[in-house]
């Protein structure tokens, strides 16, 4: 029967094991056997099996489920079906997740809002690759109760034997994988032995059958017990009278009266009112849908996360996490993808993958790149600080998608371990007076003009012109030098590429913070990355950071050579120069372009011509 | 989840029921002023609390993350529950996009009827949209045939809408529970320009993280109640006492039989073949699509207690009521690749 008695509680669990294992006669057997096969249902389910069945006389309950054109020409089922059956204990929602070893992808998407994982395993063939593969997604996604169906059981000779075999081979490498239970029981899907009710043919089994398992465990939900988060979705104003930020309340609870802090800016609010359509609440749990108004006019917009101010997230910009690749384009670490934690998507790449994970006996591999249904753990890092708890405390602030920014497609899944910066801890100090303030105080916009080109292209010539002249109309302006600045902040730097990453890194942060006290910064750098430079421009505000590429052939540089230094690189005393032993990446689109053999004054007006109205 | 309410509702007031013989206009009134009287959610069970939450938060998704949304009514049960969540979801602000209606010109009267009472009363701003070029062409579904008439009428239809308005993104009413290609599709569902589905090809969709991210021309079709059932809708009616279309409740109506099929005749342009008489017979219509299409079934549920009763007592799937569907083999899915919703 369909009835769905009151206050009955939900529970999401997954199919998953091999090709042919049966998931799909399983879940057929399960609606089959909770008659919620309706008679027109059954009339074309009976059609269907004689045109593609493959069970002879009987009804071929996979076909029930396997709904797709494709998958029943194929006999396999190539993507995650989301199946309803309600007993009169429980409701549940059944993802059947695909078998076929291309389709992982899948699998762990139908394990991401599971709280069970059914393994299929088939009795004569024991335990597979993708066994032991779906068991480690499964652990990884956070589901924390597994039960090991061993399926097939009518076409073993001793089924004892075998399913001792199969429990003892299979708990040999789940037990690592910290799961609360597993829960091992033999079953025929397609004659429905121990599915709903018990089988005659295995009197040696004592255990519940699947369906009263199902309908009796406890998978408590971890969400209301944890601190307190408020992803904001969309921030509400449908007049001048009100200003509510809409979300769901992601763990936790939150009471009117309750202090809340905005993880990433460290402003703090108090919450006045907790609105619904059905009227205002005086709190609110883990997963209820609310639009809150604050007592203070803060700055919040959608993607910051609202939190306890006694027990806040970590807030980095640099992560470790697992990641599962979905894209047929391998994982590149370096480029740059959009990433999606929460309601927030910023910029990010994988600045290593620390390794790859061996599905065959789950041990790490060394690896360069992921390509499609593999599994790894790699560090990321974002162009501004996300705001994060890691998946094993929280499912729904810890998870992440990567977006491939060519075609918008979703490329990865991710799952964060830990934050890798100290700066997690060191939560935002708000202060009073900001960037705009110490401008107006200064009279001045401020902004940074990089210049960046070959060493001996004329860079430091223009910029110390262009320093002088701003001096002179009254602005106040801080040139930095490469040279200057590797003799203190960067001394311990070399030339490698990694130095050199990290060399333009501190220069940006040292720029950054010049431009938040309201000044103008000159920069003066190589910067032979474009990477690099778009870092920096993505540290300050957009319209405040303005490329100058200073374009002079290296021909020209070598015969200025004003430090000897292309005399050197080129007797190879020096390594890794740019230009000679290192590349130079060309800006493509620079603010302003300027052709470095022409004379530096006539340079340095084109600049000041530029620039200056945008600095008043 | 739990809720302390701390106004609005009062207690002890007389549970809303609608019949077929209701005043149309008193009911949607009653509903649109939501005062005290109404239920402000407090006879919704847990299971019913989370699939509206879960509904809220992808509506708010698609509005956060989408330029352009419009939200495809087609004024049956599944579309009216949508449109009540979408008054939930962004109170209290009227929902921020606009209604369109693909009108085949063979809707029930009463379904216009009702579509108009509601959205005056609401304060929503509808788009009815015609396929002109169909019309011209005099596609109708009694000389056309069924297939025909869907497909140039509902599915060219809606696309020569959705590329009018230039929308990206587009909410339906579809349900996993309905159908088995429908089981299938994810909650954000991508769309090439030209408004097909390719289901071989369908982003993966992990946790609550719904990427809406699409190039110019392409979209995303979006099933807020993807996860909710039969039972769920008409529980949640009854919870949220939402009015619905009359021809939903058991009534006297003029009736012909063909086949296994009951059609209701709502007007004089659909001919009676020789043998055919129309009969007086109590029926309602668990499902709406277009007339003649759509099937009514003998019933005597007069109320939404008695349709959820009696739902739950089916042996028939609510699709069953539909020529359209079984018309061919797998032919949802076909339709779908095609862009129907």
């Amino acid at each position: 029967m369909l009835a769905r008695p009151q206050a009955k509680t939900l529970l999401r669990f997954i199919t998953c094991g091999s090709v042919d294992d049966g998931k799909s006669t399983l879940i057929g057997r399960l609606l089959y056997d909770t008659k919620l096969i309706f008679d027109d249902q059954l009339a074309s389910l009976e059609r269907a099996s004689r045109r593609h069945g493959t069970t002879g006389e009987d009804v071929d309950l996979a076909l029930l489920v396997d709904g797709l054109e494709a998958e029943r020409q194929q006999g396999i089922t190539i993507d995650v079906a989301y199946r309803f059956f309600t007993t009169p204990a429980r409701s549940f929602i059944v993802a059947d997740t695909p078998g076929h070893e291309q389709y992982t992808r899948n699998m762990a998407t139908g394990a991401s809002t599971a709280d069970l994982a059914i393994i299929l395993i088939d009795a004569r063939k024991g335990l597979l690759p993708q066994t032991r593969r779906h068991t480690k997604i499964c652990s990884l996604l956070g589901i924390r109760h597994v039960v090991v169906a061993v399926n097939k059981i009518d076409l073993v000779d001793d089924p004892e034997l075998a399913f001792a075999e199969i429990v003892d081979h299979y708990s040999e490498f789940s037990t690592a994988l910290g799961f609360a239970s597993v829960v091992p029981i033999p079953v025929s899907a397609r004659f429905g032995d121990n599915v709903t009710s018990s089988s005659q043919r295995t009197p040696w089994y004592e255990g519940p059958t699947l369906l009263n398992y199902l309908e009796a465990v406890d998978v408590a939900d971890e969400a209301s017990s944890a601190s307190f988060r408020f992803p904001v979705q969309w921030v509400n104003r449908p007049n001048l009278d009100f200003r509510g930020f809409a979300g769901t309340v992601a763990s936790g609870a939150v009471a009117v009266g309750d202090p809340v802090v905005v993880a990433a800016s460290g402003k703090t609010s108090v919450v006045e009112r907790i609105v619904t359509y059905d009227g205002d609440l005086s709190h609110a749990n883990a997963g209820t849908a609310v639009t809150l108004v604050l007592a203070d006019e803060v700055d919040i917009t959608r993607g910051d996360v609202l939190a306890a101010p006694r027990d806040r997230p970590e807030v980095a910009d640099q992560f470790a996490a697992h990641l599962v690749w979905m894209s047929e384009d391998e994982m590149l670490p370096g480029r740059s993808y959009l990433l999606m934690c929460g309601t927030r998507t910023v910029p990010a790449r994988i600045t290593s993958l620390k390794h790859r994970i061996d599905i065959h006996d789950l041990s790490e591999k060394s690896a360069k790149t992921l390509e499609l249904n593999s599994i790894g753990a790699c560090n990321i890092a974002t162009d501004s600080p996300l705001v994060f708890d890691p998946y094993g405390e929280n499912r729904r602030t810890g998870a992440f998608i990567l977006i491939d920014r060519s075609n918008n497609t979703t490329a990865g899944a991710g799952m964060i371990d830990f934050g890798l910066r100290r700066a997690s801890n060191i939560h935002r100090q708000a202060h009073s007076i900001g960037k705009a303030d110490r401008a107006t105080a200064l009279h001045q916009k401020p902004g940074i003009l990089w210049f960046t080109g070959l060493s001996g292209s004329g860079k430091s010539t223009i910029a110390d012109l262009v320093e002088r002249e701003l001096h002179r109309r009254g602005l106040h302006a801080m040139l930095l030098d490469g040279d200057n600045l590797r003799h203190g902040l960067n001394h311990d730097l070399g030339f490698t590429d990694a130095d050199r990453v990290e060399n333009i890194r501190r220069v940006g942060e040292v720029a950054k913070l010049m431009v938040d006290a309201g000044l103008v910064v000159i920069c003066c750098f190589i910067s032979p990355f474009a990477a690099e430079r778009e870092l920096v421009r993505g540290m300050v505000a957009e319209g405040e950071f303005t490329e100058i590429f200073v374009d002079t052939p290296i021909e020209e540089c070598i015969r200025r050579d004003p430090k000897g230094l292309y005399r050197k690189a080129q007797a190879g005393e020096i390594p890794n120069f740019t230009g000679v032993g290192s590349p130079y990446e060309r800006p493509q689109a620079p603010e302003l372009w300027l052709n470095g053999a022409a004379e530096a004054d006539q340079a340095a007006a084109k600049v000041l011509a530029f620039a200056y109205p945008a600095l008043m | 989840m739990s809720y302390t309410v701390l106004s609005k509702a009062s207690s002890g007031a007389t549970p809303f029921r609608q019949t077929a013989n209701t005043d149309l206009a008193t009911a949607i009134a009653r509903y649109a002023a939501a005062g005290p009287e109404t239920p402000h959610g407090r006879y919704l069970t847990p299971h019913l609390r989370r699939l509206e939450a879960e509904s809220i938060e992808i509506m708010r998704e698609v509005v956060a993350q989408c330029a352009n949304p419009v939200f495809l009514y087609s004024i049956g049960k599944d579309s009216t529950v949508m449109l009540h969540l979408a008054r939930k979801a962004f109170f209290p602000g009227l929902p921020p996009f606009p209604f369109l209606h693909i009108a085949t010109t063979w809707d029930f009267q009463d379904m216009i009827r009702y579509r108009d009472l509601l959205v005056k009363a609401l304060g929503i701003r509808l788009i009815v949209h015609t396929n002109q070029d169909g019309l011209d062409r005099g596609i109708n579904p009694i000389a056309s045939g069924p297939t025909v008439h869907a497909q140039v009428m509902s599915t060219e239809g809606l696309k020569q809408a959705l590329d009018l308005g230039g929308y990206d993104a587009a909410f339906g009413g579809g349900r996993r529970d309905e159908e088995a290609s429908r089981a299938k599709e994810r909650i954000f569902s991508f769309r090439t320009p030209q408004h097909t589905w390719d289901p071989r090809n369908q982003r993966p969709e992990l946790w609550n993280l719904y990427n809406g991210r699409v190039a110019r021309g392409e979209s995303i079709r979006v099933f807020p109640i993807s996860n909710w059932t039969e039972a769920d809708i008409w529980s949640y009616i009854r919870a949220e006492e939402i009015p619905v279309v009359p021809l939903y409740f058991a009534a006297t109506r003029p009736i012909v039989v063909r086949g296994a099929t009951l059609i209701m005749q709502d007007d004089e342009r659909m001919p009676l073949e020789p043998q055919e008489r129309l009969v007086q017979m109590q029926v309602r219509f668990r499902t709406l699509g277009c007339y003649p299409l759509t099937g009514a079934m003998e019933s005597s549920s007069e109320t939404v207690d008695a349709i959820v009763d009696e739902m739950l007592a089916s042996t028939k799937s609510e699709r069953q009521g539909r020529l359209i569907d079984h018309d061919e083999t797998a032919s949802m899915e076909r339709k779908k690749r095609e862009g129907y919703f």
